[in-house]
């Protein structure tokens, strides 16, 4: 089973989303990282740098494969978690802890389009 | 690795299908079998390999006899390296192919205690390619073939202790006698094993063949003496650092063993298919070379990704990448165009919207470690 937690918002493909204020805190669902397995690489943008939503914005890598990090939002980075270049396996021990990027919204709005944790919990079907 | 698309339901399964799933590994298509791909993670059954020892479930693979009065001829005519004066018990590395110097498949050849008896092991994406072209081949040769594919299972044990583990779980004490790349005839239930030291890890290991039902019954005794099972995805890591080749990736029609870079594996002192057009490429008139490169950055080169000079100028393409396991470095294998083939030139791999700086190294990233 993956964990889930209540309060956050989560994309069809499986980032989740922190709302403060103007700001989307924006990582990977556990469920993403188990499927993942192992982290090896996360390759970030960089602050300042505008992303749309349902655009990609950078990767998680493991051993066998790449995968796409998709924006839930549209808007401007104002901040990365720089700390997982040298530490990427902390996205596998914690991934709500793990923030990836913070983005000061430009159409706060599109959140709402996002799945609940009921919702997201049907997605993966577990 | 390939891509085969082949529907669900005409996948094939090996004998060990339901061990696997008993052991809830991930399964995926691979050269149109449903196969393995790990069971723990690769991470941690690739360190059992290089560690200590694994097991792979490499039943897929194709296993074609070629008898006959004029089988060592017949083979040295569709092989490229030379088994003559290869005795009994020997297992010669090579190629098969095409006129043009593409190549049909690499694959090991094994010359039998029986005179006149040989055993190809191709892979198993190319079974039928394969035994359709030696078929071709063999109208003008007094030789008989076989492909005993369906009726033949394999695991390979692989690690520092592979040979202990062989000798102590299944009691066969003859692996101590073996040099990398011999093997010898025992017997499982009655049947004929062939017990083979060989392997794709860059490690000792060995090679086992036999039944399906033997097959079966010898993985549950490995397991139960605590074998890591190890799944296809450490085995592409492995063989990768090693700097093995694999069909589809590094060897294809459009590849050839001399762009590849194994040379070494191709005799021209005899005649065979393709030995004009490698020759002809040994002497300079190839237009790319594979090589390894090394990067500076953790980034990951992945299958596809451009490589490039400095300038953007696209020279080549990564054919398989990972950071790697053992040396924790980011490397790929990349098909270059030959004038950038040389050690050391400085070559930029474009990874997404990035370009990562490295330079050419020698492809065995990992200082293999065989019973000589």
């Amino acid at each position: 089973m993956s964990k889930i937690l209540e309060g956050l918002k989560y994309s069809e493909s499986h980032e989740w989303v922190k709302v403060e204020g103007n700001v989307a805190v924006i990582g990977v669902s556990d469920y993403a990282q188990k499927e993942m397995g192992d982290i090896t690489y996360v390759d970030l943008p960089e602050e300042g740098d505008d992303v749309l939503a349902g655009e990609e914005f950078g990767a998680l890598e493991s051993v066998k494969a790449a995968s796409d990090l998709i924006s839930p939002v549209s808007g401007t980075v104002v901040a990365v978690n720089a700390e997982l270049e040298d530490t990427p396996e902390k996205v596998n021990e914690d991934a709500y802890a793990a923030w990836i990027i913070k983005v000061e919204m430009s159409l706060p709005a599109q959140v709402d389009a996002l799945m609940d944790a009921a919702a997201y919990k049907a997605h993966i079907g577990e | 690795m390939s891509d085969i698309q082949i529907p669900l339901d005409q996948l094939q399964k090996t004998c060990l299908y339901h061990a696997h799933v008993a052991l809830q590994a991930k399964m995926s298509p691979f050269a149109g079998f449903m196969m393995p791909i790990q069971y723990s993670n690769i991470t941690q059954e690739h360190l059992a390999v290089r560690q200590h020892v694994g097991m792979f479930d490499v039943s897929h693979m194709g296993e074609i006899f070629v008898k006959g009065p004029q089988a060592e001829s017949f083979i040295n005519y569709i092989f490229t390296n030379d088994i003559r004066g290869y005795e009994p018990g020997k297992v010669l590395y090579g190629m098969m192919c095409y006129p043009d110097g593409g190549t049909v498949d690499d694959l090991l050849v094994y010359r039998e205690y029986l005179a006149d008896h040989f055993l190809l092991v191709v892979n198993a994406a190319n079974i039928d390619k394969d035994f359709a072209w030696i078929q071709e081949q063999a109208k003008a040769f007094d030789v008989k073939l076989d492909n005993a594919s369906p009726r033949i299972g394999q695991i390979a044990v692989q690690g520092p202790e592979a040979e202990k583990t062989v000798i102590e779980v299944l009691g066969y004490k003859e692996a101590a006698d073996l040099a990398f790349y011999t093997f010898c005839d025992v017997e499982y239930n009655g049947e004929r094993l062939i017990l083979s030291r060989t392997g794709y890890t860059g490690e000792d290991g060995f090679e086992l063949y036999t039944t399906p039902e033997n097959i079966v019954e010898i993985w549950d005794r490995l397991l139960k003496a605590g074998v890591e099972p190890c799944g296809l995805g450490c085995r592409d890591t492995l063989r990768f650092e090693a700097g093995l080749p694999l069909y589809g990736d590094e060897l294809s029609p459009e590849i050839s063993p001399v762009m590849a870079g194994l040379g070494m594996f191709c005799k021209y002192e005899k005649d065979f298919i393709g030995k004009e057009a490698l020759l002809d490429q040994k002497a300079g008139n190839l237009a790319r070379k594979l090589v390894g490169i090394e990067l500076e950055d953790s980034a990951i080169p992945r299958a596809g990704y451009p490589v490039e000079l400095e300038d953007g100028t696209e020279v080549g393409v990564v054919t398989t990448g990972y950071h790697s396991i053992s040396l924790d470095k980011s490397i790929c294998f990349a098909l270059v165009d030959k004038a950038y083939a040389a050690l050391d030139t400085p070559l930029w791999v474009h990874i997404r919207k990035k370009v990562f700086p490295g330079k050419v190294v020698k492809k065995r990233f990992y200082q293999t470690n065989y019973k000589k």
